[in-house]
């Protein structure tokens, strides 16, 4: 598994998903590695509801003028980013099938899912 | 709520028994621009050209003090590129009233990021102002990263648990609490156990006829549940303040003010004094609201406290920064 925070611009940010995610997941997956976004707007998540393969390395960026978080609200917490202030982003690798439930612990009404399969 | 053109909003309830309809046309005046005053019963409004028949002399009485609430130091998007400024302005305000307060409560988000800078800052520039002394409790934005150990250290000595406490001046008694810690998924601002049990501790000694001031940050009544404006566990808190007579709750978080009287319990949120939010339900998010520029002093303020004994209730009143 494999995290990363990263703070950059918003055109920086996409060439660094579209290009540079193979950075984040080289060490965790052989193959072709999968990525996929969250993107944090309006005090939410979207997709709320993402579905992925194994493998796949999820990046929330937030877009927001106000700080975020991104938290596993599993119990042990299967993922937990630090607090991430307007263009910053959080990448996690998820390694086993199932469903994650997460929520940002400063707007707990901001909830999202991944489901890993 | 403030007016964009509004200065002076007041609130007084001594009356036992509000006339609510007279209540409602008070609330509808305040919103473009009125002052309401309940006295012996009697509710006043006054158009703000008429401010000054108001003798502020008879809004003071033995304790004054100032709420100031979400600085947000550090925030430097476009709602606000400059938020000292607007908090040195909120000094010059409280140094410019007519009656001194004796202290002043922050009713949290201090900083915007819970970096130790942004604290330094807040600390300078409150130095600046008349009334030495500042009581605080923690908004969401200062105890980021750290469950608040950070917050602790620079604001909690002499303080329970998380950072609540309570003292008392000139017989009121001011009661600060967290909500801002241990939120869960899909919840609002919360209090906890342990802290709802020193609190029902701590007033359990106190006579019905102490009035009380109850200040945190997120709304302790139910504001805007969508946007997460309100606190879960309030309805048990207020319930060990049934006893009392005068019962003031204090809040920020939602960067405008509003109130509403139940029973004796006042409730009262303070503007921000770095950015406005929008009313509730009236943008996709409760995100910074950007107004043009020379209306920005006009949705910021800080919110004077005024208690006279054998009075019910606290006279509170806000002013916008400009």
């Amino acid at each position: 598994m494999c995290i990363s925070w990263f703070r950059t611009a918003p055109l920086v940010a996409l060439i660094l998903l579209s290009a540079g995610s193979r950075n984040v997941t080289a060490n965790a997956q052989q193959g072709a590695p999968a990525s996929a976004e969250v993107k944090i707007d309006n005090f939410s998540f979207s997709p709320a509801t993402l579905t992925v393969p194994v493998g796949t390395t999820v990046t929330w960026t937030n877009r927001d003028d106000i700080p975020h978080t991104v938290v596993s609200t599993d119990d042990p917490k299967a993922f937990k980013s630090k607090v991430l202030d307007t263009d910053e982003g959080f990448s996690f690798t998820f390694s086993k099938a199932g469903t994650y439930p997460y929520f940002c612990s400063v707007h707990p009404k901001m909830t999202g899912t991944v489901v890993v399969k | 709520m403030d007016s964009k053109t509004g200065k002076k909003i007041v609130h007084d309830h001594n009356a036992d028994g509000i006339d609510r309809r007279g209540f409602l046309e008070c609330m509808a005046w305040a919103g473009t621009g009125a002052l309401c005053v309940m006295q012996g019963g009697v509710l006043k409004s006054f158009s703000m050209g008429r401010i000054g028949e108001l003798d502020a002399k008879r809004i003071a009485g033995e304790l004054s003090f100032v709420q100031i609430s979400d600085s947000h130091m550090g925030f430097n998007k476009p709602a606000n590129p400059d938020v000292a400024r607007t908090l040195k302005a909120a000094v010059d305000k409280i140094n410019g009233l007519a009656t001194p307060p004796e202290f002043l409560l922050h009713t949290g988000d201090i900083s915007h990021l819970s970096k130790p800078e942004e604290f330094d800052t807040v600390d300078q520039i409150l130095k600046g102002a008349s009334a030495k002394d500042v009581f605080f409790v923690p908004g969401e934005h200062d105890v980021l990263n750290d469950e608040g150990k950070q917050y602790l250290d620079r604001y909690g000595k002499g303080t329970k648990g998380a950072g609540w406490y309570s003292f008392d001046q000139k017989g009121v008694h001011f009661i600060g609490l967290v909500n801002v810690l241990n939120l869960k998924a899909g919840g609002l601002g919360t209090l906890g156990h342990e802290q709802l049990e020193w609190m029902e501790d701590d007033v359990k000694r106190l006579k019905s006829s102490t009035p009380i001031v109850v200040f945190a940050h997120i709304p302790l009544w139910s504001v805007y549940p969508e946007w997460g404006w309100g606190t879960e566990d309030s309805a048990q808190a207020l319930a060990y303040l049934k006893k009392f007579g005068s019962v003031t709750v204090l809040n920020g978080h939602i960067h405008q003010t509003m109130q509403k009287v139940e029973g004796s319990v006042t409730f009262h949120t303070a503007m921000s004094t770095a950015f406005p939010q929008p009313q509730p339900g009236s943008a996709p998010s409760p995100g910074p609201m950007k107004v043009p520029d020379d209306q920005l002093r006009k949705v910021l303020g800080i919110t004077d406290v005024n208690y006279t004994r054998g009075q019910h209730a606290l006279a509170v009143i806000d002013s916008t920064l400009g």
